[in-house]
């Protein structure tokens, strides 16, 4: 196994005019290939920040982040965009699929700046939708597909460039509970079957559950770090 | 990112949103549309009167010899004899903006025919006048270089001499008499009427100058020459060269005071003229000013339209799009709006000037260096006012962006 994500003494400070926040404390972590990271902390935790880090949006005011082995916390914004690109999926609490726009061009976006040629954008595009389960779908813009079909949709869009993470920002937040686990099961399907590294911003419990590893945050730092199976040894006893 | 792409996305984005794509391009389409049409009415403007200015014969100078300083009594112009022939032929011949020229001699003479006589103004003049004073033939036909040549004792009647000597009968190969020497008419002259003085230009006989030099007058000098600038606009300029050409020819120092002066008839002419230009500066600046407002339509629409994409530039921005990618596709957006109001704007306003020149009568000229100049100005105005929105487009935070409501 080799190492996705490491980020040592990572520090972020947010100014609110004179008064200095800091949102994350010093943290120290490793993420590996193939691993589903359940992250976990109740808001103003700092685990959105945190995200926000590993996701190249936004730069810590101080400590490193190695990205597949490359210290990208100090790269150009541009850079960041080629990275956010090529070797970052995103999947947002809220979708953020482009309105008025087919699921097949939703998912064709990524690619569409990164200089993929038009046929193989489309097939590439159908292809990934096929994978989720919304190959009968890719003509339909958003406001005709469920929520949890438009989650889907996102997770497509997230994976057709062939990223070597994806980071998921409470996906499960807007769904009910029937469709959060079918959309955690299409995660964990694509966790085992693609070995995706993926990484899971959630405040329920349950939908952790779905992860193999679960980290905790309170006021900027980590405060539990370890498999969920160990979690829920814990819940019973 | 390749344009081709550029060009799309910015495309399916006004195709969203046509009625409000085409109601910014509005802005536009009657800014060009007004600085084609109302630079198309000045310019037909311009040329009307250009055209009834030369009918006022307005491009016409005439260059007289100067005058006789003697004792501190100045003689008045006209009685210096340096102005030769060799000077008018020098003029047309080396002038670029000199059209015509021709040396004038007058004296007022008693003519006789048969049992009849007139006193009259004879002008000697050569074939040029016919042109230079745009002074068609009734009938017979004008002198030609060859009567010039041999001084033949030949002339040319106006109406009112005409009228006097033959009454209805046929001037033509008649024979007139001035100081005893017998002229062969051979042509009449169109009626011109009165000047604006009250002076009637019909009264008078055309001979050869070279007749008037050698058989009545037995000088050598011309009293005038009278020349016919290429246009109205070069009338100026052949001031100029006509005074450098003589200065030259008949060896003036430097400082020392022409022997001769050159005259234009167009004070008329430049008053007209700037009138014309005024207008044609006051319709084109009304024009432009209504391209600016379509510019400044086009950029709060882009203003609107950035803030009510906020999210749509997030997501973009969060799969890869750096600020470049944003900032071209809303500026390529801006222009394309901006160039297809333009296109539009050009048809309109060739198609509203033709309407004016049909309907209207009005005189428009087309010119295709204002429809190139007004195209590409409308794609400049998208480029300038799709700049400010695009950039802040460009500068946003993707994670600001990405959670906007």
């Amino acid at each position: 196994m080799s190492e996705v994500i490491r980020v040592q003494d990572l520090i972020k400070i947010y100014h609110m005019g004179d008064v200095e926040v800091p949102a994350l404390r010093g943290i120290n972590l490793t993420i590996e290939r193939g691993e589903f990271v359940a992250v976990m902390g109740s808001s103003g935790s700092g685990k959105s920040t945190f995200m926000n880090i590993l996701g190249c949006l936004d730069r810590p005011t101080s400590g490193n982040y190695w990205l597949e082995g490359e210290e990208v916390a100090s790269l150009s914004a541009d850079d960041w965009a080629r990275i956010r690109n090529k070797r970052i999926g995103f999947v947002f609490q809220g979708f953020n699929l482009l309105s008025r726009t087919t699921a097949l061009e939703n998912v064709e976006l990524p690619m569409m700046y990164n200089g993929f040629a038009g046929k193989e954008r489309h097939q590439r595009a159908v292809e990934v939708l096929n994978l989720v389960g919304l190959g009968q779908r890719q003509d339909h813009t958003p406001n005709r597909l469920s929520g949890g079909q438009q989650q889907r949709v996102a997770i497509a869009r997230a994976l057709v460039n062939k990223p070597s993470l994806i980071l998921a920002d409470e996906p499960t937040g807007n769904l009910d509970s029937a469709t959060s686990n079918e959309i955690m099961g299409l995660f964990q399907q694509l966790n085992s079957d693609q070995g995706i590294t993926i990484i899971l911003v959630t405040h329920e419990p349950d939908i952790a559950e779905h992860a193999k590893r679960q980290i905790v945050f309170r006021d900027g730092e980590v405060i539990a770090d370890k498999p969920i199976s160990q979690v829920l040894v814990e819940l019973e006893s | 990112m390749r344009w081709l792409m550029i060009f799309r996305i910015a495309l399916r984005a006004l195709a969203r949103n046509k009625l409000r794509a085409f109601l910014t391009m509005l802005g536009i389409i009657i800014g060009v549309g007004a600085v084609i049409a109302m630079v198309a009415i000045g310019e037909g403007a311009k040329s009307t009167i250009r055209s009834q200015i030369s009918a006022l014969g307005t491009n016409v100078l005439i260059v007289l010899p100067g005058s006789n300083v003697q004792g501190g009594v100045r003689a008045g112009s006209g009685n210096v004899n340096t102005l030769v022939d060799a000077d008018a032929r020098a003029m047309t011949r080396e002038l670029r903006s000199v059209a015509y020229a021709s040396p004038v001699l007058r004296r007022q003479e008693q003519i006789i025919s048969g049992n009849l006589n007139w006193g009259t103004l004879v002008q000697g003049v050569a074939p040029e006048l016919e042109q230079i004073r745009d002074w068609q033939i009734e009938s017979g036909r004008f002198f030609h270089d060859g009567d010039m040549g041999s001084a033949a004792k030949v002339a040319v009647l106006g109406q009112t001499v005409a009228r006097q000597l033959f009454g209805a009968d046929d001037p033509l190969d008649a024979v007139i008499r001035v100081r005893n020497i017998p002229f062969r008419v051979i042509g009449v002259l169109v009626g011109k009427g009165q000047t604006g003085q009250g002076q009637d230009q019909d009264d008078t006989v055309m001979i050869p100058y070279t007749t008037m030099q050698k058989r009545l007058m037995r000088i050598t000098w011309l009293q005038s020459i009278v020349v016919r600038a290429v246009s109205a606009e070069k009338v100026a300029e052949a001031q100029q060269q006509i005074t450098l050409l003589l200065r030259q020819r008949h060896r003036i120092a430097e400082g020392r005071d022409d022997d001769f002066t050159v005259r234009n008839l167009s004070d008329i002419a430049e008053a007209a003229q700037s009138t014309a230009k005024v207008m044609a500066v006051l319709l084109g600046s009304v024009a432009g000013i209504s391209l600016l407002v379509g510019g400044i339509g086009i950029m709060n629409i882009m203003l609107v339209s950035v803030t009510e994409r906020t999210r749509e530039i997030g997501i973009r921005m969060a799969v890869g799009a750096r600020s470049k990618d944003i900032m071209l596709q809303f500026l390529v957006e801006a222009v394309v709006m901006a160039a297809t109001g333009g296109i539009i704007g050009i048809f309109l306003g060739i198609g509203s000037s033709q309407l004016l020149k049909t309907w209207a009568q009005w005189p428009t000229l087309i010119d295709p260096a204002v429809v190139a100049v007004a195209f590409f100005f409308s794609g400049a105005v998208g480029v300038f006012f799709g700049f400010y929105p695009a950039r802040k487009a460009a500068s946003l935070d993707p994670i600001d962006a990405l959670r906007y409501e």
